[in-house]
Formats: structure tokens, sequence, C-alpha cells
């Protein structure tokens, strides 16, 4: 009726493994720093193209993580993405004429935006918004980039002289393709 | 049209059961307040579906791990993202495996033998006898084996997890030579406290339908031999489907 | 054989009331008629035997006594009471002044004997230890089986077992033992000390005691009283004597044990020289 006591030795012991386990698990696997649970304040940064930035991403300066990125919409009127950012309250110091760009972390990795600081002597506060942006890198943009300088190149070549640009031609060839 | 008038009554008859269940799973819950005022029935049924259960958790733990450790490695190479390990090792069990292959693992082992013991119970009237001695079946014998199994099964997906995110970095570090610092470190920086919660939270649901399947099929079984070998079958093929289909639904609303 | 089985003692206390009537009792399940106005009155302080063929429902009028199951019409009355309308609570009260003896024994198989006895004790009441412990010895004692106390259910034989399982059902002093099937299979010396017990917890204890069996031999010892079930109602009671001698040819082919009768040997099938000849 009652169970003997190797069986609650055992119970007990399973079930100690039990939160050993979580234990283990809540303090060694995760480390991800619950930044908001401290004091924030919040800003603003308009970008033209945000790529694969999601809420929740990282906002570091000199690659440390400063803050998080809360909440990502779009502006009717100025078409283009209003990005809202918390950075936590201790990092007080940022320049109002910092800059804020889009990059990747790894080849595989998530986005996140960095930023640069400026020299600005005024810092940023709730509310204000980063006026200097970089978009995020986007691949085909920098194709269309590169074709269009070699087109470029190859046109005022032709132009400007008939000396047999030969080595030019090959290249100016290729974005025709 | 002989098809259709079958198909019918199939669907009828799986409502029908669905809603046994349902007063089944009412009728135990009632029962629950009461059980747990007898902690020496608990323990005891914690202990069978639980302590009893450690060797093939932890043993089919490690070895989940090993493989994805494994597999992963492999397809991670191709990228040439090989510190990934840790995180997508961590994620793929925390979130995942740890819970379902715990919960097969669980009705596999603990379900079936609270199916067949409370069928065999039936099959010798010591249910009814029960009953006759005026002492409720539901209260003594199935609500302690049910709070047993809710129990025990959420430690059995926490220390699923914890072997086999172990699993992982024994073949990931040890093995394959992956770089122990950034494995960890990419690890701690991508698995939140809320992957943990998601992985504990579906321990505990796969541990309520499973538990639930396990003492229903037990109490219902018909009272013969073939009877309680037919409860045991049910309740791992039962278990198993239903696991999975609140996987997805579980992971769709946590997404 | 039975003869150093004690005589009936004549109880001229008991009053001759029912303890438990059945009312006209109409039960049927998916369609088949099982009950179709069943009758009887079982006396306080005796022995009654309830027998029939196979298949009569014997264990069924055993379920609505005890409020297993409801009838479709008529009355199951315990000591006065209607079994069949009462709530949990109060049929759980009820229950307690029976105790019920099963065809196997039906002992927890993960307890011991001891445990096994104590189970009604420590469900119901609230003794201290050392009290459920000389309750139990003592029904233990009863039944001969003090020595077996801690031994498991499955390291008994089916006539302890159910011997066991007789010292359970009286542990909390019920004041009717149904008893179901209690000499099925068992070996003549295990029956006889069956035989034996039934009558002496009965005049003993000054309880009433339903047998549901059909061992005629023994039942003609005991049973003070006797029912005979077939087609769903009452077909002869009384004494033994009285059945032995009965009209009725249902009663005759079954005290008598024949093979045919109104129970037909052959199951119903085609004409024999039809089926062979065009097999």
């Amino acid at each position: 009726m009652r169970p003997t006591r190797t069986v609650e030795f055992s119970t007990g012991l399973f079930v100690l493994l039990g939160f050993a386990a979580l234990f283990f698990l809540v303090t060694q696997i995760t480390n991800r720093e619950l930044t908001t649970n401290g004091k924030s304040y919040g800003v603003v940064a308009l970008f033209e193209n945000i790529g694969s930035l999601k809420p929740g991403a990282a906002v570091s300066m000199a690659g440390v993580t400063v803050g998080r990125v809360e909440n990502i919409s779009y502006d009717q009127q100025q078409y283009k993405a209003v990005v809202r950012m918390r950075i936590n309250s201790q990092f007080d110091r940022i320049p109002k004429d910092s800059d804020a760009s889009i990059m990747t972390s790894g080849l595989l990795g998530g986005q996140y935006i960095g930023i640069t600081p400026g020299g600005d002597e005024q810092y940023l506060k709730q509310g204000d918004r980063i006026e200097f942006v970089q978009d995020a890198f986007v691949l085909e943009n920098l194709i269309n980039q590169l074709a269009s300088t070699f087109l470029r190149r190859d046109q005022g070549a032709a132009e400007g002289g008939n000396q047999g640009g030969s080595q030019d031609k090959a290249p100016a060839e290729e974005p025709k393709r | 049209m002989h098809f259709l008038r079958e198909l019918w009554d199939n669907v009828r008859e799986f409502i029908t059961t669905v809603g046994s269940v349902a007063l089944f799973f009412g009728r135990v819950l009632a029962q629950l307040p009461g059980a747990l005022l007898r902690p020496s029935l608990v323990v005891e049924q914690v202990h069978n579906t639980g302590a009893l259960s450690l060797v093939i958790i932890m043993t089919c733990g490690l070895f989940v791990g090993m493989v994805l450790g494994l597999t992963g490695y492999d397809l991670l190479q191709r990228f040439g993202s090989e510190e990934a390990l840790g995180t997508a090792g961590a994620l793929a069990v925390t979130k995942e495996l740890g819970p379902v292959v715990t919960a097969l693992l669980f009705a596999g082992r603990a379900g079936t033998a609270l199916a067949s013991e409370i069928g065999l119970m039936r099959a010798t009237d010591q249910l009814t006898a029960m009953e006759m001695m005026a002492v409720d079946p539901m209260r003594r014998v199935i609500a302690p084996r049910f709070a047993g199994g809710i129990i025990a099964m959420p430690l059995l997906t926490v220390i699923f997890i914890a072997i086999g995110i172990f699993g992982v970095q024994v073949v990931g570090v040890q093995l394959f030579k992956v770089d122990a610092a950034s494995f960890w470190s990419q690890m701690r920086s991508s698995v939140g406290l809320d992957d943990i919660m998601e992985g504990v939270v579906k321990g505990c649901v796969f541990g309520v339908a499973c538990s639930l399947i396990a003492v229903y099929e037990g109490y219902n079984a018909a009272p013969t031999a073939e009877g309680v070998g037919r409860a045991t079958t049910r309740t791992v093929v039962i278990s198993a489907v239903l696991t999975l289909i609140l996987d997805y639904i579980l992971t769709a609303i946590m997404l | 054989m039975l003869s150093n089985v004690a005589s009936r003692p004549i109880d001229a206390r008991t009053p001759q009331d029912s303890i438990v009537e059945v009312r006209d009792v109409h039960y049927s399940i998916g369609g088949r008629a099982i009950f179709s106005g069943l009758n009887l009155q079982i006396q306080r302080g005796r022995i009654t035997a309830i027998m029939g063929p196979s298949g009569t429902g014997k264990t069924t009028l055993l379920r609505l006594m005890t409020g297993q199951i409801k009838p479709d019409s008529g009355q199951v009355l315990f000591d006065g009471i209607d079994v069949s309308n009462l709530g949990t609570r109060e049929l759980y009260a009820l229950r307690r002044r029976m105790g019920m003896l099963f065809q196997n024994g039906a002992l927890l198989t993960d307890e011991d004997v001891f445990e096994n006895v104590a189970f009604p004790l420590r469900e119901h009441t609230n003794l201290p230890e050392a009290l459920i412990r000389n309750i139990v010895l003592t029904k233990l004692q009863s039944v001969g089986l003090r020595g077996a106390a801690r031994l498991m259910p499955s390291e008994l034989s089916g006539g302890m077992a159910r011997r066991v399982a007789l010292a359970r059902a009286m542990a909390t002093d019920p004041e009717v033992l149904i008893y179901d099937e209690p000499f099925t299979g068992l070996d003549p010396i295990s029956m006889g000390m069956i035989v034996r017990l039934v009558r002496q917890m009965n005049y003993a204890l000054g309880i009433t005691s339903i047998v549901v069996s059909h061992d005629v031999e023994e039942l003609a010892i005991l049973a003070d009283a006797s029912y005979i079930i077939a087609g769903g109602k009452v077909a002869a009671s009384g004494s033994f004597v009285e059945l032995k001698d009965h009209d009725s040819e249902i009663v005759h082919q079954f005290i008598n044990g024949l093979a045919d009768g109104p129970v037909a040997f052959h199951y119903p099938a085609p004409d024999y020289y039809e089926d062979l000849l065009t097999g």
C-alpha cells in the first residue's frame, strides 16, 4: 500500500534528475540577453530597404548588442520602412548624427542593425530619429550597379578614342549577354 | 451506397469515441484533487511511469543527440557553417525531437504498462470488486496513475533534451572537432528561455494526451485476455498519432 | 462426503421478512430480453440460492441487486430502499452494507493477503492501525488463513483466494453477503470448506446470504430457500424438497442434470440428412 523505501528513493532521484536537467538547460544553454527587462528608450530610423531584418533582431555598436529591434512598419507617406528600436538605458551616449546600417552576421546569419557613432555632442534620447542610414545589402542592386559601371566605362572608352580598345571589348560584351 | 453507409458508421463511431474520451477525461479530472491527497499512491505511479522509464529515455536521448550531431554536421558543412551545429542541434532537440520522441517512448513503455495493468484489473473483476466495496476505482486506481503520468512526462522530456544536447556535443566537439567555444556560445546566443518553455509545454501536453489514452484504453478494455492485448496496441497507436497531430498544432501556435 | 458439515440450527430470533426484494423487473440488453417480470424475495437471516441454466442472467440479477445497472421497469429494493433511484453517495453507503464474493476472488493483485482484507477498512474507516490489524487477523482466522497473511494473491490456490475474498467481503461486517458462483472450479475439499464457511458466516453472524450457483448438490445442503430462474422469470421457488418434485420440465431437467429437455441438446440447425447430402 505505502510505497517501499526503494520506490520512494528512486522516484525522488528521478524528480531531482528532471529538475537538474531543467536547471542545466536554462543556465547553460540560454544566455540570450533579456535586454528589455532593464530600462530602455526608443529610437526610430527610416530605411528604403530593410532586407530581411526582423523584429527582435539585435542593435549593436562595435559588435556589442545594445538594444533590440522592437517593431517594423511601413510609412505610406514617405514610402520607407519605419524601424523602431529599443536601446538599453545604460547606453545613453550615442551621438545624434550616428549612422544606422543593416548588416548581416556571417553568411547564413540573420540581419541586424549596426550603429556607427558620429561626432555630435548631443546624444540620442527617447523618441529621436537616426538620420543617417544605410539600407540592407541587396545582391541584385550590386550586380546592376556593376553592370552599368562596365557599360559606362565601355561607352566612355569608345567615345574617347578608337585606339583598339580590344581589351575593353571583352568585358563590354558580357553585360549585353 | 454500401460504402457510404460504412463510412458514415465509421465516422459516427469515431465521433462517439471522441465524446467518450472527453467525458472520461472530465471524470478523471474531477477525481484528480482527491487522488493528490493520497501522495503515496501518486508517488508509486510517478515511479512506475517515470523512474522506470529513465533508462530508455536517457539511452535514446543520447543516441538521438548523437545522430543529430552527425547529420547536422554533414548538412552544415556543405554551407561552411559547422559552428552553427550547437544552435541547430539544441533547437531541434529542445523544440521538436525532445518532446515528440519522449512522448512516443513514453507511450511505448509507460503507456502500455498502464493500459495492460488497468485492463487486467478490469478482466479479473478487481475494478468491479472495488465498486462493490464502495470504493470508486476512478479515484483509487485511475486518477493516481493519470497524475503519475502527467508529472513524469515533462520531467522525462527535460531529461531527454539535456542528454540529447550532450549527445550533439559529443559528436560535434569530440568527434568532429568543432570549436567547443563557438559551439556553446552560438547556442547560448540563439536559444532562449522561450524555446525551452516551448519544449516543456509540449512535454506537458503530450503527457496529458498519452496518459489519458493509456488509462482510457485500460479502463474500457474488454474483460478478456485479447481485450487487454488490443487495449495495449491501441494505446501505442493512438498515442503516437495524437502526439504528432498535437505537435503540429502546438508548433504552429507557438511559432 | 459432506457428512461432517454441521446441521442447520433453527434460529427463532430473526423475523421472516425480506431484506432484498425484486418486484416485477424487466431488463433487456440490445433488444434481447433478459428478465420479463422477475419476482424474488430474499429472506433476512437465511441462505437463499439462485440457480438456473447458463446464460439466464444470474450475474445480471446480482448487478441489478447491487445497483450496478438499472432495470427497464420494476423495482429492486434493499431493506425497503429502491436501489435504482439512488445517487452515487447513497449507493455507496448502501453497498457498504453488502459484501460480494466474486467468481475468481477478484483480489487486488499488487497487494498481499493482509492488505487485501484491510482494503475496505482503510478506505472507509479511520481506525488506528492496531485495530485494523486485529480485525484483519480475526477475519483471516475465521476463514482459516491467518498464517497466509503475507502471501501475494498469485501464490494462492483457487480455494484459498476465494476464502481470502470472503474474509475481505466480511471485513466491514455487512448485513448481506452475495456469493457469485463460489463453488465453480474447486476441488471437493475446497468446496467443502466454502460450504462450511458460508453456513457458519450466515448463522454465527446472523446475516443473510445469497448464493448464485448451479452446483445443485452443494446448494441442496446449504440453501434454506431456492429460486430457479429460466426464460427471464422465476421458474420455480421454494425449499429443495419442493423443487425436486416440481412438475415444470425445465426445473426437472435442471435439478436432475438431464442432457436434453427444454434446454435442447442440439443447437438449432437445418435438417441433418439434407445437410449431409447437399454438402
